[in-house]
C-alpha cells in the first residue's frame, strides 16, 4: 500500500545495524535442538528467512531454504513460524 | 481554489490526513478522539483515501502498527487521548529514537482517576521529553492546516521526527466551524511524495534497536537536539509556504495578537487561547496594553521568537492547562528558564494554572486574573509567581 518513499539519506546516526553471519561466533557444541526441513512441504514462503533472529537461512525460490547450522543456535523460532509444517526441531545426538 | 466546509475538529484532522494521501491508518478507539478514526474509516470504505486500517487491540499496538508501517515507508497516522497516549508512551520514545516520520493526532483530556473525559492539556504536557515535535491549534481551520503541515515538517529531512498536533476533545474535536479544504492538486505537489532516512521492508535484513555503546547512544540523542534546532527553521518555512499556496499563515512557531505596543503579554496555547484573546480586546477598550502570545509549538520551544516580543515587557503571564506536580505549569518554567538566557532582568513573570479537569474558563475569568496581574504590577507590588486558579 506504500505508494511512494524516497530514502533521503542526511548521514544522521541513527539505532540501525546490518545483521551479519556469525558475528557472534560459531554455536559449538551446546545447541540441543535443530531445525531439518521436510523439502516436500515447503512453499517458500520465506518466513523463516524473514525471522530467523541469527540471519542464517536462506530461502531459494527453486529449492527452499538452507540453514547455516555452523551458526544456528536451534532456537526454533523458524519452525513456529513455517506455515506448512515444512519444518521441525529435533534433538542433536 | 479551496471550497469550504463545516468540520468538526476531529473531521478536520481526518480530512487533513485524507488530504496528505496516508498509506496506513492504525487506531484504537478511545474518547474525545474516536471520531477522527471512524471518520477515516469511512473515507477508506468509500474509496476516497486509498489507505490500509488497521484495527488493533490496544493504543501501545496502535502506534506500534503505526510505527512499523512508517518504518516500511508508508505515510502513517494514528490518533489517540488521555490514557490511551499514556498506553502508547513507550512506543512514543520509539518512533523519535528511531528518527522515523510519522504524525499523530492528540485530542487532549484530562487523566484519571477520577475518571474524567474534559479537555486539558495534562496527557498531551506528559510526552513532551519524548523528542517529538509537538504543535497545538487554537481552532479548526488551523486544526486542518497544522496537521497538513506536521506530515511536511516531519518528513523533512533536516527533521527526521514525528510529530504530536494537539487540539482540545469537545472545545475543538466535538464542535463544528467552517474549515477551508485545500486543492488536492496543490496539496500533492507541495507535499511531495514521502521521505525518510532508511526503510526497512524485507529487501535486505536490518535490525532496529540493538545494543549500543553509551557514546553511541548518547551521540544519537544529540542528533535528536540537533534536528530539534532545525525543526524551528523548518517549520517557519512551513508556514511561510503554506501560506502563499494557501492563503493562512499563523507566524510559525508562535502567533502574536495586539503585540506591538504592548507592555504586558499573556502567553498561551490552545484553544482557550481564543477566550484569552476576547478577553484583552475587551481590556483593550479599557486602556490595558496587554498582547497575546500564542504558542503553537511548545517543542522546540520558541525563546527566541518570545524574547523578540517581550524584550520591553513589564509584566508576563503564562497560562497553563496542565501542571508538573511539585514545580509550576510547564510553559511558564520553560518560558522562564529559557528568557534568562537573554536577559538578568526578566520582567515580573507570573504562572497561572487553570483549567484542570476541564474546568470551563471563561473570558470573564481571563479579564479579571489579567487584570489583577496588571494593577498589581502598577501598584508597584509583586504578583505570585504562581496560582492555580479555581472557581466554583
Amino acid at each position: 500500500m506504500v505508494k511512494e518513499v524516497q530514502i533521503v539519506k542526511t548521514g544522521i546516526k541513527i539505532p540501525l545495524a546490518k545483521p551479519k553471519v556469525g558475528v557472534a561466533g560459531k554455536t559449538g557444541f551446546w545447541r540441543i535442538t535443530r531445525p531439518i526441513v521436510n523439502y516436500d512441504k515447503c512453499n517458500k514462503c520465506f518466513l523463516c528467512e524473514i525471522y530467523c533472529p541469527v540471519n542464517v537461512i536462506r530461502v531459494e525460490p527453486d529449492r527452499g531454504p538452507t540453514i547455516d547450522y555452523d551458526y544456528c543456535k536451534g532456537c526454533g523460532v523458524c519452525v513456529d513460524v513455517c506455515p506448512s509444517n515444512a519444518l521441525e526441531l529435533i534433538e542433536e545426538e | 481554489m479551496g471550497k469550504l466546509v463545516a468540520l468538526t475538529g476531529n473531521y478536520a484532522v481526518a480530512y487533513a490526513a485524507k488530504y496528505a494521501k496516508v498509506d496506513v491508518v492504525a487506531a484504537y478507539p478511545i474518547t474525545p478522539q474516536t471520531s477522527i478514526v471512524e471518520k477515516l474509516a469511512e473515507l477508506i470504505e468509500s474509496g476516497e483515501l486509498d489507505a490500509i486500517m488497521i484495527r488493533v487491540e490496544s493504543e501501545h499496538s496502535a502506534l506500534a502498527a503505526t510505527f512499523g508501517a512508517a518504518i516500511a515507508g508508508a505515510r502513517a497516522f494514528t490518533a489517540t487521548s488521555s490514557q490511551g497516549l499514556l498506553y502508547m508512551h513507550e512506543f512514543v520514545h520509539w518512533v523519535s529514537r528511531a528518527r522515523i516520520p510519522a504524525v499523530m493526532a492528540i485530542v487532549t483530556r484530562a487523566l484519571a482517576p477520577p475518571w474524567n473525559i474534559w479537555p486539558d492539556h495534562s496527557d498531551y504536557m506528559d510526552q513532551r521529553d519524548a523528542g517529538w515535535i509537538m504543535g497545538f491549534a487554537m481552532d479548526n481551520q488551523e486544526v486542518f492546516d497544522l496537521t497538513l503541515q506536521a506530515f511536511k515538517i516531519s518528513e523533512d529531512p533536516r527533521v527526521y521526527l514525528p510529530v504530536m498536533v494537539g487540539l482540545e476533545g469537545f472545545i475543538l474535536g466535538h464542535t463544528t466551524m467552517p474549515v477551508e479544504l485545500p486543492d488536492q492538486e496543490i496539496v500533492d505537489q507541495w507535499l511531495g511524495p514521502r521521505r525518510q532516512e532508511y526503510v526497512i521492508d524485507g529487501r535486505e535484513p536490518l535490525a532496529l534497536g540493538n545494543l549500543a555503546w553509551p557514546e553511541d547512544t548518547e551521540e544519537m540523542f544529540m542528533e535528536i537536539q540537533k534536528a530539534m534546532n532545525n525543526a524551528k527553521k523548518v517549520i517557519k518555512e512551513v508556514d511561510e509556504e503554506y501560506g502563499k499556496l494557501f492563503g493562512r499563515k499563523y507566524g510559525g512557531l508562535i502567533q502574536c495578537i495586539n503585540c506591538e505596543d504592548a507592555k504586558y503579554f499573556a502567553v498561551s496555547m490552545g484553544a482557550w487561547t481564543g477566550d484569552l484573546i476576547e478577553a484583552i480586546n475587551k481590556l483593550r477598550e479599557d486602556g490595558y496594553p496587554i498582547g497575546v502570545i500564542r504558542i503553537r509549538f511548545c517543542r522546540p520551544f520558541p525563546y527566541e521568537d518570545i524574547w523578540e516580543k517581550v524584550q520591553n515587557a513589564k509584566g508576563i503571564i503564562v497560562f497553563d492547562r496542565s501542571i508538573s506536580y511539585g514545580a509550576w505549569g510547564p510553559l511558564f518554567s520553560d518560558l522562564i528558564t529559557g528568557l534568562y538566557h537573554y536577559t538578568n532582568k526578566l520582567p515580573t513573570m507570573s504562572n497561572i494554572v487553570a483549567g484542570i479537569g476541564g474546568v470551563n474558563i471563561t473570558y470573564n475569568d481571563f479579564a479579571r486574573m489579567l487584570t489583577n496581574f496588571v494593577e498589581t504590577i502598577e501598584k508597584g507590588e509583586k504578583p505570585p509567581v504562581f496560582t492555580w486558579y479555581h472557581k466554583r
